[in-house]
C-alpha cells in the first residue's frame, strides 16, 4: 500500500479551493466574480481527476476496506494504527480517523466528485450575489459529503453526515427563492428528528461494542432486542434523508426553493446518503431487525412509489414533479436494498439482485435526476419561471434542448438502454424473488412515471409555440452543452455497458448478502425455538 | 452478416440523426434508405440460405449473483423470417418517404426515427434473452412514440403518441412481471435455457400474490399481457386508432406491418413455454379471436380511410393470436408475414389518396378517384383482394391472404377444442366483415362521384415514381407471398423450415395434422407422406392414413376439415364484397339515411364500444383526481398539518400560553406552585400503596 493519503487528499481538496476563494476577497465585483468561479470549478474538476484514480486502482476481487488511513485525532494513541490492538479488557475503545471504501462506497465519491464540477457550471450566471460565500459552501459541501461515503469511524460518520446539512441550509436559505425560509425550517425540522435519534443509537452502540470502528461493528453482534431499537434509530434518520413515505414532504419544497445547482446536489448525492446508510449500518449491523422489519421498509416504499407517482401527476411546478418523481425512484432503492434482508420464500436463500439494483439505481439516479434539475435550471435561467404552464412549443426554438430532455425523460421513465432501467428492474427483480405483491405494486410505478413524465415533455417541450414571452428563447449555449452532454453519455454508457458498476460493486454486495445469511443463519440456530424455515404462508 | 443487419440501421439512424443538419435532407434520405437496402438484401440471403440456430455474442449487459443477461442476436427461423419483414418493409416505407414527405422540413428527423425504430425491431426479434427482447420492445415503443407524435405542433398527434406509450407500458407491466417469475423459476431468462427448463416444470406450481398458481400458465398469461398491449388486442386496443396522427409511412411501417405484430412473435418465439400451458393458450385464442371479431365491428363504419385500415389491422392481428393459441405457430407467422405486405401496401396506397387529396382522410369526402389515380386504384384493389383473401378453393390459387388467413380459420376450425370452434365462428364471421368495410373503403375512395371540393380536385395528381416503384416490391408480395412460401410456412417443407424455433407438444398434435390438412387439397396424394413427416421426424413409417388413426394426434376428427369449412372463408367474402356493392355502388343512397336514424347498435360501433370515454371514467380522471387529493389533502393537509407545520405551530401556540402565564403576579406563582406539590404528594402516595 502507498503512503498517499488518497482518501484525505480527495476529501479536503475541496478545502484547499475554499482557502484560495478567501484569499479572493468577498465583494462583488466582476473581477473577483471570476475569479472565483474559476478557482472553485478548477478545484473540482482536479478533486474529480485526483477521484478517478481510486477508481483505476481499485481492487475488484475483494470486499474488504481500501486506502485505508487510519490515525489518532483523539488521543486514542496506539489503538489508532491500521492493524492497531483493541483494548481486549473490554474498555471502551476511542474515536480513530478512518477512512477507507469498498465496493459500495467508492461509487459514490465519483459520483460526488463527478457531479460537482456541473454544479458550479450550473451556477455560472445564475448566482450573481455573495458568489465567493456561495462557492465556498459548495466545496465545503463537497468535502462534507466524499467524507460520509469514506469514514470508517462512527464519530467521523456523524460529523461528515450532519455537517453537511449545515451548508445545504445555507444554499437554500440564502440563495433560495421566495419561500426559501420555510422551505429551510422544514428541512432541518425533519432532520434534526431524525439525527438525534441516530446519535442516540450511536452512543448505545459505542456502548454495547466498546469501540466507534465501523470495520469492528460490521463485525459484531449486537443482541437482537437491542438492535430492534438501534434499527428503528437509523431508520428515523435515513428515512428521512432518502425520503421515505410520509415523511418526504420537505424534499418538494427544498427542491422548488433551492437554486439549480443545489437542487442537483440535494438529488444527486444527499438523497444517496440515506440510501447508502441502509446499506453501510442497518443491513449488515442489524441484521435480525432488518428481517423484521423488512415487511414495514418495503410498505413505505411502494406506497412512496404509487403514492408520490400519482402526486407527481397533479403538479403544477417542473421541479416539484422531478421531486415527487424523485421520492419514487428512492422508493425502488428501499424496496431493493430490503429485498436482501429476507430469505426467499421457496428456497429460504438471500437474493442479491435487488441490492445490487438499489447501489445503480442510486448512482443512475443521481446523474438522471441531477440533469433533470439542469434542465429545468435551464430553461428558468432564461423565462425565471418553473411553472409548466408557462412553456409549451420550446422544441420549436430550442432542439438541442429538446433532446437532451427527452433522453432524460425516458432515462427516468426507465427505458431499456438508459441505466435507469438497470436499476429499477434489478430492484424489482430482487423484490419479486422475496415477494410478488411488493413486486406487482411497485411495477404499476412504470405505467405511472410514464405518465407523468410524458405528460410534463409534452407540456414544455411539444405543441406550437404560442406564448409571446418565449418567442426569442434561445437554445443551449456551449456552456449548458458541456454541462448536459456528459450527463447523456454517462446515462447512455451505463444503461447499455454497466459492467464497470457491477464490476466494481459486485464482490462487495455478494460478500454483504452472505454475512447477512451467515448472521441470519447463526441468530437462528441460537434460537432453534424459533425456527420453522421458511415461512411458506406469508411471503410469496 | 447478422451484426450488419440489424446496426446499419443504427448507424443511419445515428447519422442522421446528429449529422442530419450538416448532410441535408436528401443526404439523410439517402443515407438511411441506403443503409437499409442493403440490409435488407442481406437479410433475404439469410433467409434463403437458412441453416439452424446461431448465437452471437455481443456484450455483457447485466450481472448480478445468478442474474447474468448478454446483448446478443440469435438468428433461427422465426428470426430470419422477421428480419426479411422488417427491412423489407422498412427499406420500401423508407423509399417511399422520401416522397410522400417531401414537403416536410424536418425530413432528416424523420429519417432517423425510421431508423432507429428498424433498428430497435430488429434487436427484439434477435433477441437471446427475454430482457433483450424487452429492450427492443421498448425501443419500438420510444419510436412509435417520437413517430406518432411526429408533427409536434399537433395537440391530437401529442395526446395520441402519449397514449400509445402509457397503454403499452401497461402491457409491459405484465410482461415485466413475467420476465422476473422466468427467473424467479428458471434462474436465467436465456431463451435456449428456459425452453430446455420448461418440460421439468411442467407440472410445478408457485405463489404468486397469494395464490398457488400454475408456473407456466401464469407465465405466459404475463408475457401474453405485453403482447396484448403491443399488438393492440381486446382491451388494450385503443392506442392504436389514435396512433393513425403520425405520418402515413409510419402507420404503414410500424402499425401495419412490424411493430405491432411483436405480440405475435413473442408468441410464437415462446411456443415452448405456451406449450406447457394449456390455459395461457385458451386465453390467447379467445382474446384473439375477440379482437377478430371486434375491431372489425368497428371498422365497418368509420370514415377516416386510415381508422378503417388501422381496425383491420386490429383484427388481423386476432388472427393471428388465434392461430398461434390453437399451436398453429407456423400458420400465425405465415399470416404475420403475407398482413405485413398487404396490409403496408394497402397503407401506403391510403398515403398515396391522402397525399393526392391535399390530406383529407375522410372518405365521405372522396369518392370518384379511380379514373385519376388508376395506378394507386389497382395497387389497393390488389392489397384488398389480398385481405380478403380471394382465391380458388381446393387449389393453392389466390392472394396472399387467401393462402395465409383461410389457413388460420381452417386450424382454428380444426383445432377440435370449444375454444377452437369460438375462434372459428368469430373467424369466418370478421372475414365476412373484412371482406365489406375493405370494398367499402375501395368504393368509397374511388367510385362512385366525386365528394370533394373543386380546389382540391383540381390538384389530384398520381403520386410521383419515388412513391409508386417500391410499392411494386409489396404488390409482388400481396400477390405471391401465399402462395410460394405456403410450402415452407405451414407445409411440407415446415418442419425442416422451423427447425426448433417452434415447438409443438405431442398433447398439440393438431398442429401437425393441420399441415397435412391443408396440403391434403393442394397437392393430392402427397399428404400422408407430409403428414407422416410432420411428425417432427419421429415417424419415418409413411402408411397413407397414419395421421387419421393416430388418435392421439387427430383426436377423433377428420384428418382434413369438411369441405364446407374450406369454403366458408371464400362465401362470406363474396358475400362481403355483394353487400358493400349494393351499399355502395347500387344505392350509395342508403348508407348516409342508416347513419342519419342513429340507430343504437350504429352508434355503439360507430364510436368504437366506447372504450375510451370508458377508461377516461375510470382510469384517467380518478389517477388525476387522486393525484391531487393526495397532493392536497395527504401531504398538504396531513403530513404537514401533523408533522412540521404542526409542530412549529403547537410549539408557537404553547410558547404564547407560557408568556401570558407569565402574569407577574406572586399569588399566581404560588398557587401554581401549591397545585404542583400537591400532585407531586399524590402521585408518590399512590406509588407507596
Amino acid at each position: 500500500m502507498d503512503t498517499v493519503p488518497w482518501l484525505s487528499l480527495i476529501t479536503f481538496l475541496p478545502l484547499v479551493g475554499v482557502l484560495l476563494i478567501a484569499t479572493l476577497g468577498s465583494d462583488d465585483s466582476e473581477i473577483i466574480k471570476r475569479n472565483v468561479r474559476n478557482v472553485a470549478l478548477f478545484t473540482t474538476i482536479a478533486t474529480f481527476i485526483v477521484s478517478l484514480f481510486i477508481w483505476v486502482n481499485f481492487d475488484y476481487t475483494t470486499a474488504e476496506f481500501q486506502f485505508v488511513e487510519k490515525f489518532d485525532w483523539l488521543g486514542a494513541g496506539g489503538q489508532c494504527s491500521v492493524d492497531g490492538a483493541v483494548p481486549s479488557d473490554g474498555s471502551l475503545q476511542l474515536p480513530c480517523y478512518h477512512m477507507g471504501v469498498d465496493g459500495i462506497s467508492m461509487l459514490f465519491v465519483i459520483l460526488t466528485t463527478f457531479l460537482m464540477p456541473f454544479c458550479i457550471l450550473a451556477s455560472w450566471n445564475a448566482i450573481n450575489e455573495r458568489v465567493s460565500q456561495y462557492m465556498m459552501a459548495f466545496l465545503v459541501l463537497e468535502t462534507l459529503m466524499i467524507g460520509v461515503f469514506c469514514a470508517l469511524d462512527l464519530v467521523l460518520f456523524y460529523v461528515f453526515f450532519e455537517g453537511g446539512l449545515i451548508p445545504m441550509f445555507l444554499i437554500i436559505g440564502i440563495w433560495g427563492g421566495a419561500r426559501r425560509i420555510y422551505a429551510t425550517f422544514k428541512f432541518f425540522l425533519y432532520t434534526l428528528l431524525g439525527s438525534v435519534l441516530m446519535l442516540l443509537a450511536m452512543m448505545a452502540m459505542y456502548w454495547n461494542a466498546g469501540t466507534t470502528d465501523i470495520p469492528t461493528l460490521l463485525a459484531h453482534d449486537f443482541p437482537a432486542s437491542m438492535q430492534t431499537w438501534l434499527w428503528l434509530a437509523f431508520f428515523a434518520s435515513f428515512a428521512v434523508k432518502m425520503p421515505m413515505w410520509p415523511v418526504h414532504t420537505w424534499l418538494p419544497d427544498a427542491h422548488v426553493e433551492a437554486p439549480t445547482a443545489g437542487s442537483v446536489i440535494l438529488a444527486g448525492i444527499l438523497l444517496k446518503m440515506g440510501g447508502y446508510g441502509f446499506i453501510r449500518f442497518s443491513l449488515p449491523m442489524f441484521p435480525v431487525a432488518s428481517e423484521v422489519f423488512a415487511p414495514l421498509v418495503f410498505t413505505l416504499s411502494v406506497v412512496a412509489i404509487i403514492y408520490t407517482s400519482l402526486v407527481a401527476l397533479a403538479q403544477e411546478d417542473m421541479k416539484k414533479l422531478i421531486a415527487y418523481s424523485s421520492v419514487a425512484h428512492m422508493g425502488f432503492v428501499t424496496m431493493g436494498i430490503f429485498s436482501a434482508a429476507v430469505p426467499r420464500p421457496d428456497t429460504g436463500a438471500y437474493v442479491v439482485q435487488g441490492l445490487q439494483g438499489g447501489i445503480i439505481q442510486m448512482l443512475s439516479h443521481g446523474f438522471i435526476s441531477g440533469a433533470l434539475f439542469l434542465c429545468v435550471g435551464v430553461i428558468y435561467d432564461r423565462m425565471h419561471t418553473r411553472e409548466i404552464a408557462a412553456y409549451g412549443g420550446l422544441v420549436n426554438r430550442m432542439p438541442i434542448y429538446a433532446f437532451a430532455f427527452m433522453v432524460f425523460t425516458m432515462a427516468n421513465v426507465g427505458l431499456p438502454g438508459t441505466s435507469g432501467f438497470v436499476g429499477e428492474f434489478l430492484t424489482l427483480l430482487g423484490a419479486y424473488q422475496v415477494n410478488t405483491w411488493v413486486a406487482f405494486f411497485a411495477t404499476t410505478g412504470v405505467i405511472l412515471s410514464a405518465a407523468y413524465a410524458l405528460w410534463l415533455y409534452r407540456q414544455v417541450v411539444f405543441g406550437e409555440l404560442q406564448k409571446e414571452s418565449l418567442k426569442q428563447i434561445a437554445d443551449l449555449s456551449p456552456r449548458e452543452i458541456a454541462v448536459l452532454a456528459p450527463l447523456i453519455i454517462a446515462t447512455l454508457f451505463f444503461g447499455i455497458y454497466p459492467k464497470p458498476l457491477f464490476d466494481v460493486t459486485k464482490v462487495s454486495v455478494d460478500n454483504l448478502v452472505e454475512e447477512h445469511q451467515s448472521s441470519m443463519a447463526s441468530y437462528h440456530s441460537a434460537n432453534s425455538v424459533a425456527v420453522v424455515g421458511p415461512d411458506q404462508t406469508e411471503g410469496n | 452478416m447478422y451484426s450488419a443487419i440489424v446496426f446499419l440501421p443504427l448507424a443511419g439512424a445515428i447519422i442522421a440523426g446528429f449529422f442530419g443538419r450538416a448532410l441535408g435532407p436528401r443526404g439523410s434520405e439517402v443515407v438511411t434508405s441506403g443503409f437499409l437496402i442493403i440490409s435488407a438484401i442481406l437479410a433475404c440471403i439469410a433467409f434463403t440460405q437458412g441453416g439452424g440456430t446461431q448465437v452471437v455474442t455481443v456484450l455483457p449487459w447485466m450481472e448480478s449473483g445468478s442474474f447474468a443477461v448478454d446483448w446478443s442476436l440469435r438468428i433461427d427461423a422465426l428470426t430470419r423470417v422477421m428480419l426479411v419483414v422488417v427491412t423489407v418493409v422498412s427499406s420500401v416505407v423508407h423509399v417511399y418517404s422520401i416522397g410522400y414527405m417531401s414537403h416536410d422540413p424536418h425530413r432528416p428527423r424523420f429519417f432517423a426515427y425510421l431508423s432507429l425504430f428498424t433498428f430497435a425491431m430488429l434487436m427484439l426479434v434477435t433477441a437471446d434473452n427475454f430482457l433483450q427482447l424487452f429492450f427492443g420492445w421498448e425501443g419500438v415503443g420510444l419510436a412509435s412514440y417520437l413517430l406518432i407524435g411526429f408533427w409536434y405542433k399537433k395537440p391530437s398527434a401529442n395526446a395520441a403518441a402519449i397514449k400509445a406509450f402509457i397503454v403499452n407500458r401497461v402491457g409491459d407491466f405484465g410482461f415485466a412481471l413475467g420476465i422476473m417469475a422466468t427467473f424467479f423459476v428458471f434462474d436465467t431468462v436465456d431463451f435456449t435455457s428456459v425452453f430446455q427448463a420448461v418440460p421439468s416444470k411442467a407440472d410445478d406450481t408457485f405463489f404468486f400474490l397469494g395464490f398457488e398458481v400454475h408456473v407456466m400458465t401464469t407465465i405466459c398469461l404475463l408475457l401474453f399481457m405485453g403482447a396484448m398491449g403491443k399488438s393492440a388486442q381486446f382491451f388494450l386496443h385503443t392506442w392504436l386508432p389514435d396512433a393513425m396522427e403520425g405520418p402515413t409511412p409510419v402507420s404503414a411501417l410500424i402499425h401495419a406491418a412490424t411493430m405491432v405484430t411483436a405480440g405475435v412473435f413473442l408468441v410464437c418465439r415462446c411456443s415452448p413455454m405456451f406449450e406447457y400451458a394449456p390455459g395461457a393458450l385458451a386465453v390467447v385464442t379467445v382474446i384473439g379471436a375477440t379482437t377478430a371479431f371486434f375491431a372489425a365491428t368497428i371498422g365497418l363504419f368509420q370514415n377516416d380511410i386510415k381508422r378503417v385500415i388501422a381496425y383491420s389491422t386490429c383484427s388481423q392481428l386476432g388472427y393471428m393470436f388465434f392461430a398461434a393459441g390453437v399451436s398453429a405457430y407456423g400458420a400465425a407467422m405465415f399470416h404475420l408475414f403475407t398482413h405485413a405486405f398487404f396490409k403496408a401496401l394497402l397503407f401506403l396506397g391510403a398515403g398515396s389518396v391522402i397525399h393526392a387529396m391535399s390530406d383529407e382522410q375522410d372518405m365521405r369526402k372522396m369518392g370518384g378517384l379511380q379514373t385519376m389515380l388508376p395506378i394507386t386504384w389497382s395497387f389497393m384493389v390488389v392489397g384488398t383482394l389480398a385481405l380478403t383473401g380471394v382465391g380458388i378453393p381446393f387449389t393453392s390459387i389466390g392472394f396472399a391472404g387467401f393462402a395465409s388467413k383461410d389457413a388460420v380459420i381452417e386450424l382454428a376450425y380444426a383445432a377440435g377444442t370449444s375454444v377452437g370452434m369460438y375462434a372459428f365462428v368469430m373467424g369466418v364471421v370478421a372475414a365476412l366483415m373484412t371482406s365489406f368495410y375493405s370494398w367499402r373503403l375501395i368504393f368509397m375512395t374511388f367510385h362512385g362521384p366525386h365528394r370533394a371540393s373543386n380546389e382540391v380536385i383540381k390538384k389530384v395528381h398520381e403520386s410521383g415514381n419515388v412513391m409508386l416503384i417500391p410499392l411494386v416490391v409489396l404488390v409482388a408480395g400481396s400477390i405471391v407471398a401465399g402462395a410460394f412460401f405456403k410450402d415452407f410456412f405451414i407445409g411440407s417443407k415446415s418442419d425442416s423450415f422451423w427447425g426448433e424455433a417452434i415447438y409443438v407438444a405431442d398433447h398439440g398434435a393438431h398442429a401437425k395434422y393441420d399441415h397435412a390438412a391443408i396440403d391434403h387439397d393442394a397437392h393430392g396424394s402427397d399428404t400422408a407422406e407430409h403428414a407422416a413427416a410432420d411428425e417432427h421426424g419421429t415417424a419415418v413409417d409413411t402408411h397413407t392414413d397414419s395421421h387419421a388413426e393416430d388418435a392421439g394426434h387427430g383426436g377423433g376428427h377428420g384428418h382434413h376439415p369438411p369441405d364446407w369449412v374450406v369454403l366458408m372463408p371464400v362465401l362470406v367474402t363474396v358475400l362481403g364484397f355483394a353487400i358493400a356493392w349494393y351499399f355502395y355502388i347500387s344505392r350509395p343512397d342508403l348508407p348516409p339515411k342508416i347513419a342519419a336514424r342513429r340507430n343504437p347498435i350504429y352508434l355503439f360501433l360507430y364510436n368504437k364500444w366506447y372504450f375510451d370515454e370508458l377508461y377516461d371514467f375510470i382510469f384517467v380522471r380518478p389517477a388525476r383526481w387522486l393525484g391531487r387529493m393526495l397532493w392536497k389533502q395527504g401531504d398538504g393537509w396531513f403530513i404537514d398539518g401533523f408533522g412540521p407545520d404542526g409542530v412549529s405551530a403547537r410549539v408557537l401556540d404553547t410558547t404564547k400560553r407560557v408568556i401570558q402565564l407569565q402574569t407577574g403576579y406572586i399569588y399566581h406563582y404560588a398557587f401554581a406552585m401549591l397545585i404542583g406539590v400537591a400532585i407531586l404528594t399524590t402521585v408518590f402516595a399512590v406509588r407507596a400503596f
